[in-house]
């Protein structure tokens, strides 16, 4: 356990390195950062100095460990575009990224796996087809338009949701949360429904098929042979076993979904790190983009390693050292 | 045969499909006495397996009993609500199924499969529970029980998960165990083991058994009666002994005919020609006439019903004849 713990901290410490070589390869090579950083009227000798005060002429392995320094300190340099240091801007911008997309996430599973478990259960009744053609749309419309539809339906129609904006934030210390006003909770439903729906629509369909093939196994004909309730076959026996490829999707759905959040929060004006990095690429603010692609690789890396370690809790057949050959 | 534990009357299964209905199981009536082993052996498809899931009421849909009876002690089990089938289901009836690799939810300890099936049958505590089902694994003849109870499945060998899979079957002291192919995926030393095991236990518990299997060497071995079926009917049925040695149905007798017995001249081993009809395709008449050795016009036309005296009958026309032979003798 603590071998495979170990062996995959190290693979994710390796892919973090080749991110970071990348995103210092944008930073360095990507335009000229000292073009990028002074008026049009800075004279030769400044840049020159500005050029060896940033280090830009020392030798690039050297440069590329200060950055690494650097990124490990949480100091990602000054934005081009608002003159601000990077890790400011992410600090202001992070907690509405994650709790918009985390509230989404926790929204799809807990609405996704309990109808996924229904229609795997009763593919025959009324019930699970309706909940199968919903969540049709739900996989096949654009997110935008969901999000269109429910500001014109609920914010403008009814007038019953903000439409825009995360309300009054309350700041805890390092976090800035919406999620202890009433007008913060208001205006994260709608964002978070456009963003998790579409992950409700597949985790459901997930667990559904997972479950189909579940039933069908010998060892949920045997639970029911033994006598043992419906209740502890479908959901001691058969939905555990589903388990395993729903967190494997569900994992990387959340990676997306705190990554690429950028539609709903356009959509919304959600000030979050999407918008941020959608402003970024429109001005070409090298510092910002590369900051973001390490925190992204970052996430996906820490939600890896969490999957990997929910396997290991749920299946027992990974716990044994791979001798054995087969399982 | 008085009092039945088990009676199964004129039992049809059938299969709805979009070519028409599939009857798996056709008119099959059979009986198993409190501790008795009845045999059922058949090539696949011929609806022996699925006699047992119908006997323990789980038939998957869209199959279903369409006609007939199941009497367990006198009361009709084929019409209860899916609760209180549950209720039979491991208490009264146990199974054992084919493959013990499949059988075992590979997640659970095999210690929290006994438990859960143990309370949920008997009026035990978690811990009586936990104590019976180390006596059950001790039972089934697993070495070093307290240190295996804890394991996961993948941890045994297939013949280690037979028997957890037998202990599981015990739990609740059922009086009937239908074991459907229970040693068919297993090495052939194996097989021995487990059914020496299956047979011990019966005989020490009461225990009666519907062993469904193709092996005629297993029903041998193991079995008081048997019952041999051909698409969806019975062919034969009668003590084991007379069965083997004076089979009167002619596939039976094809069948004991292919069997190769060790230190017998290979070169006699007989073959039944052709294969089993497809169920949506069983001739009419007998549905062994195209492959039978013996078939006269008759078999053509007219389906015979079981024939013969109290213990040992077969569903064929010859019975007829040698009934009439035997009147004028």
């Amino acid at each position: 356990m603590i071998a495979f713990v170990i062996r995959r901290l190290f693979q994710a410490l390796l892919v973090m390195l080749v991110v970071a070589l990348i995103g210092f390869t944008m930073f360095r090579y990507v335009g000229d950062p000292v073009a990028q950083m002074v008026g049009q009227d800075t004279s030769l000798e400044d840049r020159a100095k500005l050029r060896q005060d940033l280090g830009l002429n020392d030798p690039v392995p050297l440069q590329f460990a200060r950055f690494i320094g650097n990124t490990v300190q949480g100091k990602f340099g000054i934005s081009y575009r608002i003159g601000r240091p990077v890790d400011e801007l992410l600090a202001d911008r992070l907690p509405a990224t994650l709790e918009l997309s985390l509230l989404a996430a926790l929204f799809a599973i807990v609405v996704g796996v309990p109808l996924g478990v229904y229609t795997g259960l009763y593919p025959r009744r009324w019930l699970s087809h309706v909940f199968l053609t919903v969540s049709l749309i739900g996989i096949s419309l654009p997110t935008f338009v969901i999000g269109i539809l429910l500001i014109l339906l609920f914010g403008v129609t009814l007038g019953w949701l903000p439409t825009f904006g995360r309300g009054e934030t309350v700041d805890i210390g390092l976090w800035d949360t919406g999620l202890l006003t009433v007008s913060g909770w208001q205006s994260i439903i709608m964002p978070a429904f456009t963003l998790g729906m579409f992950q409700l629509a597949l985790i459901m369909r997930l667990v559904r098929s997972e479950m189909l093939e579940v039933l069908r196994t010998d060892f949920v004909k045997f639970a029911r042979a033994r006598g043992l309730s419906n209740r502890a076959v479908h959901f001691g026996h058969a939905l555990k076993n589903t388990l395993v490829p729903v967190i494997t999707i569900t994992g990387l759905q959340v990676g997306s979904l705190i990554a690429f959040a950028i539609i709903t929060e356009t959509v919304f004006q959600w000030p979050g790190m999407g918008l941020l990095f959608l402003q970024a690429i429109q001005f070409v603010d090298i510092p910002v983009m590369s900051t973001y692609l390490i925190l992204v690789a970052f996430i996906f890396v820490v939600i890896n390693l969490i999957v990997d370690l929910l396997y290991y809790v749920v299946d027992p057949r990974l716990r044994v050292e791979r001798s054995g050959g087969g399982h | 045969m008085a009092n039945p534990l088990l009676e199964v009357r004129n039992l049809r299964v059938e299969f709805p499909t979009r070519k028409g209905t599939l009857v798996a199981v056709d008119d099959i009536s059979l009986s198993i006495a409190p501790g008795e082993v009845l045999g059922v052996v058949g090539e696949s498809g011929a609806g022996k397996s699925m006699t047992g899931a119908a006997i323990i009421g789980l038939i998957e849909p869209p199959g279903r009993v369409a006609d007939g009876e199941i009497l367990l002690d006198g009361r009709r089990i084929d019409n209860l609500s899916y609760d209180e089938m549950r209720k039979i289901r491991g208490k009264e009836i146990g199974a054992i199924f084919q493959d013990p690799l499949t059988s075992l939810n590979p997640l659970y300890r095999v210690s929290e499969q006994l438990i859960e099936t143990i309370t949920t049958h008997m009026d035990l505590t978690e811990k009586q529970a936990r104590a019976r089902a180390l006596d059950l694994l001790k039972e089934v003849g697993i070495p070093a029980a307290e240190e295996r109870l804890d394991h996961y499945p993948h941890q045994f060998s297939g013949g280690m998960r037979q028997r957890v899979v037998i202990a599981l079957a015990l739990c609740a002291e059922p009086r009937l165990i239908i074991a459907d192919e229970p040693t068919t995926a297993l090495d052939v030393s194996i097989q021995a083991q487990i059914i020496t095991l299956l047979k011990r236990l019966c005989r020490e518990h009461q225990t009666a058994i519907m062993l469904v299997t193709h092996d005629m060497g297993v029903i041998a071995e193991t079995a008081d009666r048997v019952a041999v079926m051909y698409a969806g009917r019975i062919a034969e049925v009668g003590p084991v002994q007379d069965v083997i040695k004076r089979a009167r149905h002619p596939y039976t007798e094809g069948l004991m005919g292919a069997i190769p017995t060790i230190g017998g001249r290979d070169d006699l081993l007989t073959q039944i020609d052709g294969s089993m009809p497809r169920l949506t395709a069983i001739p009419n008449g007998c549905a062994f006439h195209p492959r039978c050795p013996k078939v006269h016009f008759k078999c053509h036309t007219v389906r015979p019903d079981l024939i013969g005296d109290g213990s040992h009958s077969a569903s064929c026309w010859l019975m007829e004849k040698q009934a009439a032979q035997g009147d004028s003798q």
